[in-house]
């Protein structure tokens, strides 16, 4: 890795911490806060790819689990993970990751409808796998009430996704990031659920 | 470091190393997720409150830092109330709040830089992936450098585009935020590069 791509993992961590500035919404009858949050999970996975998209999130959970108060409503500390919202938190991850590794394979053709698939697989799909079932366990839910209670976020999660792919396309006409895939490229973590719709695309030229 | 949420006093549990408090949270966290009928988490309650007493902090303190679990664990009581009775909620929740309560503590008697030490440790491992010791200590320096500096910017542009009226749109807040982020990423990169950090070398 080269310093400029240490150093893109440490600013996307840090753009991480500062849209968690923005203030959460809570809603009754739901112990998830709405947030900003996720919106970076998306955008580190679809401008950095796979492989930095995961470090960079692995560098954010660092600096929470340190005790820094960076998340949503100036939350931090290990509490945060012991919580029932926990799960959640750790799907940042692989959630950034499978979007960075979807939108790498995806780059030379990537368009809004595209992307907005991407990031919903990504941020919506792996995130929830993740939270779903981290939520039933700690909060002592059934896994139905606890998915049904989570359906509440699906459609700001969509707008959030449709936001990011914009933002994904826009951007990678200005400054564009992500080279298409090499072949064989040994990647740093396996990608926790990765869809097995998406068919293997035939990276045409490399 | 002013940012974490460590409180400084003299106590036998601000000087326990910080690995071992984060394992005995571990360690609780399995215990109280195996074994959580109501005299368990009473009792695992009444130790937590001992122990915030044995680290001296006091209530009025501690408070704010715990009003967001509150948040959370108000609605949840309400919803495990009506779904399965009051006192299976009542268990859930006083294990969610020891739970909360000890991982709490561990971030309020150890200092952030302790935690990062003793959490690069555990993550020594990933190096194989390319993240040696020196490395992750220029990223986490790097990144605590840019927080306060990308909400500074963030907080500027959000301003210029309510000037033009276009506040309420995220891509005239986010495309400006990202490409200056990675405009700076660039001249950041060739400014250590010309200072000879060897991203490479093992030290």
């Amino acid at each position: 890795m080269k310093t400029r791509d240490l150093v893109h993992v440490a600013l996307f961590a840090a753009i991480m911490a500062a849209l968690g500035l923005m203030p959460p919404l809570a809603l009754p009858f739901v112990p998830v806060p709405i947030t900003a949050q996720t919106l970076g999970v998306m955008l580190a996975g679809s401008t950095l790819g796979a492989r930095k998209a995961g470090l960079s999130l692995l560098l954010f959970h660092l600096l929470v689990a340190a005790g820094l108060p960076l998340l949503a409503g100036g939350n931090g500390g290990l509490a945060v993970y012991v919580g029932p919202t926990g799960g959640f938190f750790v799907g940042f991850l692989p959630g950034a990751f499978v979007i960075g590794w979807l939108t790498e394979r995806a780059w030379s053709r990537l368009s809004v409808p595209l992307a907005f698939a991407i990031n919903v697989l990504g941020g919506i799909g792996v995130l929830y796998a993740v939270g779903i079932p981290w939520l039933s366990v700690a909060a002592h839910l059934p896994l139905a009430k606890a998915a049904l209670g989570s359906l509440a976020f699906v459609p700001g999660d969509c707008v959030k996704a449709a936001v990011a792919a914009s933002v994904a396309v826009t951007l990678k006409r200005a400054w564009p990031l992500i080279q298409p895939p090499r072949p064989a490229g040994a990647t740093s973590a396996p990608p926790s659920s990765t869809p097995a719709a998406s068919p293997a695309p035939s990276s045409p030229r490399r | 470091m002013s940012l974490g949420l460590y409180l400084h006093r003299d106590s036998p549990l601000h000087a326990l190393p910080a690995g071992a408090k984060m394992l005995a949270l571990l360690a609780a966290g399995t215990g109280l997720l195996l074994f959580r009928s109501l005299p368990v988490v009473s009792a695992a309650l009444v130790v937590t409150l001992g122990l915030y007493g044995l680290a001296r902090l006091r209530p009025r303190e501690v408070a704010p830092v715990l009003r967001l679990s509150a948040f959370v664990l108000g609605p949840l009581f309400l919803l495990q109330a009506w779904l399965s009775g009051w006192e299976l909620a009542l268990g859930t929740v006083l294990r969610l709040a020891v739970l909360l309560l000890l991982a709490t503590l561990v971030s309020l008697t150890t200092r952030a830089s302790d935690m990062l030490e003793s959490l690069q440790r555990a993550f020594r491992p990933l190096a194989r992936f390319g993240l040696s010791p020196a490395r992750l200590g220029l990223l986490l320096s790097l990144t605590l450098r840019f927080i306060p500096l990308l909400a500074t910017w963030l907080r500027e542009i959000q301003e210029a585009q309510r000037v033009r009226g276009l506040e309420r749109n995220p891509l005239a807040v986010l495309v400006p935020l990202l490409v200056k982020t990675l405009r700076t990423a660039d001249t950041l990169a060739d400014a250590i590069d010309a200072r000879c950090f060897d991203p490479e070398e093992p030290s």
